[in-house]
């Protein structure tokens, strides 16, 4: 650029902002702009990266160690005469009935007593021994006899569940060196963990519970398969209402739908409808559908009428877009060889697009999953022990425990609500997964 | 928890029922499939000319079969509720049919309880005992009559179908019109959930408005939502201003928009005009993964990460960050949007055409001038539009501010204190514990219509900017 200013051409009017340190100045300060756009537009990402990689970090940090919880080995003797103190066997068999009301707590308290006799004296020691464990040590022993009256008599080496401070203690949250009454854990009680930890008698296994059981209060007792199921029951009846509508729809307004002022307004309100936010469609299905139809409340048959409702918009637009990039050649060969429009749809045009709508229902599926304010309205956010059995019962999702867990104030929730989100998440991974493969399947070229 | 199982199993077996005789439905639809078809085989045979194949025969008894019984089932099942509540009421003593309603409610709800085995509220009388009887012996009345019913209907359009069948009959024309009938009813699924959210909305905020004029909740300063059920009650006074509500929606979502618009347009410039066709690849599903997040995951983010590091920082500081600040909320909703913003403005920039780019190049322009200066202004109206819609998420975002912003309607601008929004009160007055009638419930259905149209209005503009936009380069 200079060998042309300076040699070839008569000094333009405005020499001096032109000279030739001042253009190459100049050009030094673009190209430095254009280096500090460019790292703008690195930070931007990075940045957006970033938050990718502390959300996930965070939530694995904190929710690994739901995946395990604090067991105590005992070696727990099924005694008869714990169980049936009254004497009422016959022929050596216990009545279930009193089996299902007897003491099971007793039976792992009389080795817990046996390991640490020094605590046998007083009262108050004593039960701060016995508050190492949880309650879900009584229910675990006690499913197991129900399950295996050949158990009473026996004498069985077990791992069983201990309390929750326990299990904060042995993931690192319980601080040792504040005051014992700053503490949830007292010094006896400290003494005999470590005693067990160092006999190899306390270790961290992995948390079978988590995935079995219904809600608690209790941190240790509490688990995700009630709402894993209300999850699911409500998923399936998304699924069997919004993909046949949706897919009806789709068909409907790409082929035979004429081009007037109705049809423009459905599609003007199914781009709408897929952009209102989803509380609204809560307030809906609570206005009418338990208000009017009077739907039974909690139940996952009136969240999946929501959800679907609130699916259905995405479905219809992934669906059109894959109707659409079905070639026209396509369709006027089948007519050509006679068939009717009806044929056309089913036997060429909807199996060559059915990996589009796939995709596009996967991923409104997985929308659906995550979605936890039209619950909340409905009411599926009630405290529900049982599992549910059908979409008839009450019952809670899985986004839905996330957040009740997320208010509970006990320290141990706050890792159950962690591990909720990553089973949560994995379902999601899972499914996007299936979209994303699926995608790829598909693609075509004509 | 026995009785629960027990009541439970009594409800799903009348749905057990009802799914049973639909399945008998079915089969029968089957049978008048392979009756049409056999006979149209026949008339094959036999020498006539079908006008269709004689499967489309066996469509059309099919069709006749289990449409117009299904029509009648539906009908028969959401109406019978009310019909048996009405009859049993009527059979109910005169002192009893004159209790209030809500008594009225209380006792039908026992005498169902009863009539289903479950438990009650109180002891029965002997007039609640014997209303649930008439309730247990009108259901299981009303069931066989409506299995009746629905079968004779069944059989009856299988045998006139059957008789209709004939070689000039244009059996695949009907059967497709019925087919193209069935996807139009499906396709008006999608009104009806629109008019139903705006006809319950405005509904019940006109139940509303009857009692709090329009004025004063639209523009009152005060948010104080309180109903007394006395008349000396203690706070008796609410006052349903819903401005605080409008401004903190606003703030976090000013927030939010904040740190979502920069970093959204900054990584889809990198993306569209930078990246290399692998990092476009990884890059382009990284951002799509935090659009899948969600939302409650963020709140939570929010609530336990992101709200105590930034009280530390503040006091670090020597400021006072409340717990909930709306500063909190609003960074956690932004990241959660920047995928919304990114995607729509990668799309517009890679649409706008080739050729302004390489005139631009051509006259000597570096990238980040050509972007600036000729690519951004083109794709502007694109990018408003995305900003929009982006807005109007933000705007109707739950969950987020539910875990992570406050309760207390501050009318303030300041991002370090504790603001709530729309969306908050509506769950926080819709899930506790209040009578339906109450102005308190009633002003969450006011406020969902608020938020329906402002969201709308955002929406129509956005995508009327977008298409407009999308016009002038076809």
């Amino acid at each position: 650029m200079s060998e042309l200013s300076a040699d070839s051409r008569p000094p333009l009017k405005r020499s001096p902002a032109l000279s030739e340190e001042r253009v190459r100045e100049r050009l030094a300060k673009r190209y430095a702009r254009e280096r500090r756009f460019r790292w703008y537009c690195r930070g931007a990402v990075a940045v957006a990266v970033l938050f990718l990689v502390v959300l996930f970090g965070d939530i694995l940090r904190k929710g690994w160690g739901a995946f395990l919880a604090a067991e105590v080995r005992l070696e727990v003797l099924f005694d008869p005469a714990v169980l049936d103190p009254q004497g009422t066997a016959r022929n050596g068999q216990i009545d279930p009935q009193t089996l299902a009301y007897a003491d099971f707590s007793a039976l792992w308290r009389q080795p817990l007593l046996a390991r640490f006799p020094a605590a046998g004296d007083d009262r108050a020691v004593r039960r701060q021994l016995f508050a190492l464990m949880s309650d879900g040590a009584g229910y675990e022993l006690r499913s197991m006899v129900l399950d295996d009256p050949s158990l009473i008599g026996s004498r069985r080496t077990l791992w069983l569940p201990a309390d929750d401070e326990v299990n904060l203690l042995l993931k690192g949250h319980v601080p040792r060196q504040v005051a014992e009454e700053q503490r949830r854990l007292s010094d006896h009680q400290l003494a005999w963990l470590d005693d067990l930890e160092a006999s190899g008698d306390l270790h961290l296994g992995f948390n079978v519970p988590f995935f079995t059981n219904g809600d608690s209060r209790e941190p240790e007792l509490a688990g995700i398969l009630g709402a894993t199921l209300g999850s699911l029951f409500t998923m399936v009846i998304t699924l069997a209402l919004c993909f046949p509508l949706g897919v009806a729809t789709a068909v409907y307004m790409e082929e035979f739908a004429p081009r007037n002022r109705w049809t423009d307004l459905i599609e003007v309100n199914i781009n709408n409808l897929a952009a209102v936010p989803s509380i609204v469609f809560g307030l809906l299905g609570l206005a009418v559908f338990l208000n009017f139809f009077g739907l039974p409340r909690s139940a996952p048959l009136v969240g999946g009428l929501v959800l679907s409702l609130m699916t259905l918009p995405t479905i219809i637009i992934s669906g059109r877009v894959a109707i659409k990039t079905v070639p026209p050649s396509i369709r006027e060969a089948a007519y050509g060889l006679g068939a009717t429009p009806l044929q056309v749809i089913q036997h060429h045009v909807l199996p060559l697009a059915m990996p589009g709508i796939l995709t596009g229902t996967i991923i409104g599926m997985a929308r659906a999953l995550g979605e936890t304010a039209p619950l909340l309205m409905i009411g599926m956010v009630a405290f529900i022990v049982d599992v549910p059995g059908g979409p008839l019962d009450p019952a809670t999702a899985l986004p839905v425990q996330v957040y009740l867990w997320a208010d509970s104030p006990e320290r141990a929730f706050v890792e159950k609500t962690s591990g909720a989100i990553i089973v949560l998440l994995g379902f999601l991974i899972l499914m996007n997964g299936a979209a994303v493969w699926l995608r790829r399947r598909s693609e075509h070229t004509w | 928890m026995a009785v629960t199982c027990r009541r439970a199993a009594r409800g799903s077996i009348r749905l057990v029922k009802t799914l049973l005789l639909v399945a008998v439905l079915i089969v029968l639809a089957a049978v008048g499939h392979r009756l049409g078809r056999a006979k149209a085989r026949a008339l094959k045979a036999q020498g006539g000319r079908l006008h269709s194949l004689p499967g489309h025969y066996g469509l059309y008894v099919a069709l006749w079969c289990a449409v117009p019984a299904l029509l009648v089932l539906v009908a028969w099942v959401s109406l019978q509720g009310t019909v048996v509540d009405a009859l049993v009421v009527s059979s109910l003593p005169q002192e009893v049919r004159e209790l209030p309603p809500q008594r009225l409610d209380l006792l039908l709800n026992d005498v169902r309880n009863l009539a289903s085995g479950g438990i009650t509220s109180r002891q029965a009388d002997p007039a609640v005992l014997a209303a649930a009887q008439r309730l247990y012996e009108l259901r299981q009345i009303g069931f066989a009559s409506l299995a009746v019913l629905v079968l004779l209907c069944a059989l009856g359009g299988l045998a006139l179908a059957w008789r209709r069948v004939a070689p000039e009959l244009p059996a695949i024309r009907k059967v497709e019109s019925t087919v193209k009938g069935f996807l139009l009813a499906g396709s008006l699924v999608a009104i009806f959930t629109t008019l139903g959210i705006v006809l319950s909305l405005l509904f019940e905020a006109l139940r509303f408005f009857g009692r709090v004029p329009l004025t004063d909740f639209l523009f009152g300063l005060n948010w104080s939502p309180q109903t007394a059920l006395r008349a000396d009650q203690v706070g008796s006074s609410g006052s349903f201003g819903a401005v605080p509500l409008f401004t903190g929606t606003l703030l976090i979502s000013a927030i939010a928009m904040l740190v979502a618009v920069p970093v959204g347009l900054f990584a889809a410039i990198y993306m569209s005009e930078y990246a290399g066709r692998r990092q476009r690849s990884v890059l382009k599903p990284l951002l799509e993964i935090l659009a899948g997040i969600p939302t409650v995951v963020y709140g939570f983010f929010a609530a336990l990460t992101v709200a105590p590091v930034l009280r530390a920082w503040g006091q670090g500081l020597g400021l006072d960050v409340a717990s909930e600040s709306a500063l909190a909320a609003g960074a956690v909703m932004g990241i959660m949007i920047i995928p919304f913003v990114s995607s729509i403005s990668d799309d517009v920039i890679t649409a706008v055409p080739r050729g302004l780019r390489e005139a631009s190049y051509g006259l000597g322009a570096t990238q980040s001038e050509t972007i600036s200066r000729v690519v951004l202004p083109a794709a502007l109206p694109g990018i408003v539009g995305g900003v929009l819609l982006a807005v109007s998420r933000a705007i109707g975002e739950t969950m987020i501010v539910v875990m992570a912003a406050g309760l207390s309607a501050n009318l303030t601008a300041n991002p370090l204190q504790a603001v709530t929004t729309v969306t908050v009160q509506i769950v926080t007055l819709l899930v506790g514990d209040q009578e339906f009638d109450s102005a308190k419930t009633l002003s969450a259905f006011a406020l969902g219509l608020v938020l329906f149209v402002v969201t709308l209005v955002f929406n129509v503009v956005a995508l009327h900017v977008v298409r407009k936009y999308r016009e002038q380069y076809e």
